[in-house]
């Protein structure tokens, strides 16, 4: 295997891995105002606020993980990316700075005002859908580069029916995986009440997931007709991706098993991601960055593999130790500690 | 001054590290603090010190978060706003970087474990010891990134060829030249910075006299001792810098010190002003101690900024960059030797109210001089991003929205650090020591009633 194809694995990893924890985090938050506008929060917000507390900073470090490692490993991403994304990442980045410092200010300073709930809610789909740009820039279009000058085209970025339908996918995704999360997490701490709410999201917000999903395949169709037949080629891992979507449905419309159905929600999502990934292999910018060339020196991607092998070794057992203190202890899940 | 994209690139960026600074020398240092006081606590068998790293936690808290958020708006910044730099320098220094998120990843960990586990073990260290993990990642955060920040000076680790960098070594660039000194010097400021903070915190409680004097007067010596111990070592590993300076970077001390012309036994310049004919006026004059400073022997030569092609030379304001924080790093060697003599002498009342106003003043001022230094080993860098290979002009975004971007951080770090502080003020005022210590300890009630 080649160093760039470990570096992008790598990578993808994480992002996936951000993902899952930052959706169950986001959607948490939007959930969260729901319920309240709703006046349910007696149901379900101390269950969202139990587990959210310990975990909210281990999610940003998923993303800046993934953007050290990516210019790290392919230096000209940050040429391209960085001169383009200014605008859009700068918005991201301050609504993630908003999200976590007021997260910290509300739950350790005083009580939860609805105007805080409501930043809470809000910024919990905007950076989803300001981060996800990035995904809609890569499929290429966008970005020009002339004169050693690189320029997004804005207009067109805010015009394109690509766009706004990964930004949506992102969107339904979010809500979805947080609902079957938060369903696991209430049938773990056996709080009935709140496992029927956040049940009936889960499975509200699946239909959308999958229309979505098909909407965005057709535009890309449209836009980038290379990545289009890539994904037709590896049809198979997007049918496992709706298999274990069909059987997260069913167990959560069972109503039973809510930990294997969460677990088929994250395969769902693991297949989706990682064929769509796959089929836009080998560029990280149509058609600016191409892996093989982009790729940092063969001594810098040594160190940084090692670097990465040595991380896991310290973070892995230090994350389970983690879970274990508060994910899966069932006192703790409950409140009784 | 003209304002283009280059100098907004540079306002942005300085601005996000004004602002960051404060909560990552926060950051790095506090966990010391708060783990040093949970073993005292232990050992002393004293809840006033468990008391003092549960209240230290908890505000503790509320500047990680703002650390976190801003951390990790500089850490996009580098790419959106510096996008020519990180494309060759991402090849060199992507390491450290890349080992920096690693380490906070371990810290966040271990500090979430803390914060929410206080009763949780058995074991009389248990609780302690998920402590370590906290104040290792914080301090090894900071030495990676120091490493990053010392490659900008000090490039090392590589060959060019052709405009691209060849035979490039990570560990290398990571230990490059300037690195050492500038670890230590870092690391120093930080615990001195945040030891002076907290003792700030102690003489305030102490002024205001509203009870848990006892309580207070341990925060205070244990604060005020470490500030010594910091200080000094601070001042050393800054003095070794100086001499790294002298070697390698001579513009850079060569600017900060006035000192024009290349001489032997060179005369040490503190304050004074620029005239017209850009003479030094005003200023008070070591003779021979600028040779002292930089090579340890008052006869040495010294090399003066006149060897520098001009438009390499950085501006020469610095000067005050670096005398105001020399200034208050021997301030604090100073304050917190007396308050340790004076606490020798058991008749003599140590918590005067001028004593506790100087040290209440101490924390203020190790963060500006932190800010100082900060500015002097970044401005005093200039034109430099990557010295001798790359300048700003030629690293910075060519966006025009840039300016947009800089008031629209603008606007978030002054929401910000308005909501920080108000948030610290009510979570100290609702709950003061002296409440808290008769709730949750009511057998330390004290006799005393100052």
């Amino acid at each position: 295997m080649s160093y760039e194809l470990i570096g992008i694995s790598v990578l993808w990893l994480f992002l996936y891995g951000y993902i899952i924890v930052a959706s169950v985090d986001f959607g948490a938050g939007f959930f969260a105002f729901y319920a309240k506008v709703t006046k349910r929060e007696h149901v379900v917000n101390k269950l969202i606020s139990r587990y959210l507390s310990p975990v909210w900073e281990v999610t940003n470090v998923f993303l800046v993980f993934f953007i050290v490692g990516i210019v790290g490993f392919f230096p000209d991403t940050a040429y391209y990316y960085g001169s383009a994304l200014l605008v859009p990442a700068s918005f991201a980045l301050v609504l993630i700075a908003i999200r976590g410092s007021f997260y910290a200010f509300e739950n350790y300073g005083s009580k939860q005002s609805n105007v805080y709930m409501f930043l809470y809610g809000a910024t919990g789909l905007l950076i989803p859908a300001a981060l996800s740009v990035a995904f809609t820039l890569s499929e290429g279009g966008f970005i020009s580069e002339a004169n050693g000058v690189v320029s997004l085209d804005h207009w067109k970025l805010f015009t394109s029916g690509l766009n706004w339908s990964i930004v949506a996918l992102a969107i339904v995704s979010i809500l979805f995986i947080s609902a079957s999360f938060l369903t696991y997490y209430a049938s773990r701490a056996n709080d009935q009440p709140a496992l029927q709410l956040v049940r009936k999201w889960a499975l509200f917000w699946a239909t959308p997931t999958i229309i979505m999903a098909l909407t965005t395949m057709i535009a890309l169709s449209q836009n980038n007709e290379r990545h289009y037949n890539n994904m037709l080629d590896l049809w198979w891992i997007f049918g496992l991706s709706v298999a274990f979507f069909l059987l997260s449905l069913a167990l959560l419309y069972m109503g039973k098993n809510y930990g294997l159905a969460f677990i088929a929600v994250m395969l769902q999502f693991f297949f989706a991601f990682f064929g769509y990934g796959m089929a836009q292999y080998p560029y990280l910018l149509d058609p600016y960055i191409h892996i093989a060339s982009s790729v940092t020196n063969e001594s810098m991607a040594i160190a940084l593999i090692a670097a990465f092998i040595g991380g896991l070794l310290m973070l892995v057992p230090s994350l389970i130790l983690l879970m274990r203190l508060f994910l899966f202890d069932a006192d703790y899940a409950k409140g009784k500690k | 001054m003209e304002f283009d994209t280059v100098m907004v690139s540079r306002l942005i960026t300085a601005m996000t590290l004004i602002f960051h600074i404060v909560f990552a020398t926060l950051g790095v240092g506090v966990p010391l603090f708060i783990s040093l006081a949970e073993l005292i606590g232990i050992k002393k068998k004293d809840n006033h010190y468990i008391l003092l790293a549960k209240r230290w936690s908890r505000g503790f808290v509320i500047t990680v978060a703002i650390g976190v958020v801003t951390g990790t708006a500089i850490a996009l910044q580098l790419s959106l706003v510096w996008p020519n730099f990180m494309q060759l320098a991402g090849n060199v220094i992507a390491l450290p970087l890349f080992m920096e998120v690693f380490a906070f990843f371990f810290e966040a960990i271990f500090l979430g474990i803390y914060l929410y586990t206080w009763d949780r073990f058995k074991g009389k260290y248990t609780h302690w010891l998920i402590s370590l993990p906290v104040v290792f990642g914080a301090g090894i955060s900071a030495v990676f990134i120091t490493t990053v920040n010392s490659f900008m000076n000090s490039p090392d680790g590589f060959t060019m060829d052709n405009g691209e960098f060849a035979a490039v070594n990570p560990i290398e660039a990571m230990l490059n030249p300037s690195a050492p000194t500038r670890i230590a010097h870092v690391l120093g400021g930080s615990y001195l910075t945040v030891a002076a903070i907290l003792a700030t915190i102690a003489a305030i409680a102490l002024l205001r006299k509203k009870g848990a004097a006892s309580y207070h007067k341990k925060a205070l010596k244990m604060t005020v001792a470490s500030i010594f111990i910091f200080s000094v070592l601070t001042a050393i590993a800054g003095d070794l810098s100086a001499k790294y300076l002298a070697e390698h970077q001579p513009e850079k001390l060569a600017a900060a010190e006035w000192h024009f012309e290349t001489e032997e036994n060179a005369d040490l310049v503190l304050f004074g002003w620029l005239n017209e004919e850009n003479e030094v006026v005003g200023e008070i004059r070591l003779p021979g101690f600028l040779s002292f400073l930089a090579h340890g022997n008052f006869a040495s030569e010294v090399t003066g900024l006149e060897a520098t092609p001009e438009d390499e030379r950085p501006p020469l304001w610095v000067h005050y960059m670096f005398d105001l924080m020399v200034s208050i790093g021997m301030f604090l060697i100073g304050i917190s030797l007396l308050y340790l003599l004076l606490s020798k002498f058991k008749r003599w009342n140590v918590h005067k109210n001028w004593m506790l106003w100087l040290l209440a003043i101490s924390g203020p001022l190790a963060m500006l001089a932190v800010e100082f230094g900060w500015v002097y080993a970044e401005v005093g860098r200039q034109p430099w991003i990557l010295r001798g290979y790359m300048t700003v002009d030629e690293a910075a975004t060519s966006s025009p929205y840039i300016v947009h971007m800089f008031f629209m951080f603008l606007l978030l770090y002054i929401v910000l650090g308005t909501l920080f502080a108000i948030t610290l003020r009510k979570l100290f005022k609702d709950n003061p020591a002296e409440v808290e210590l008769e709730k949750h300890y009511p057998e330390l009630r004290e006799g005393e009633t100052k």
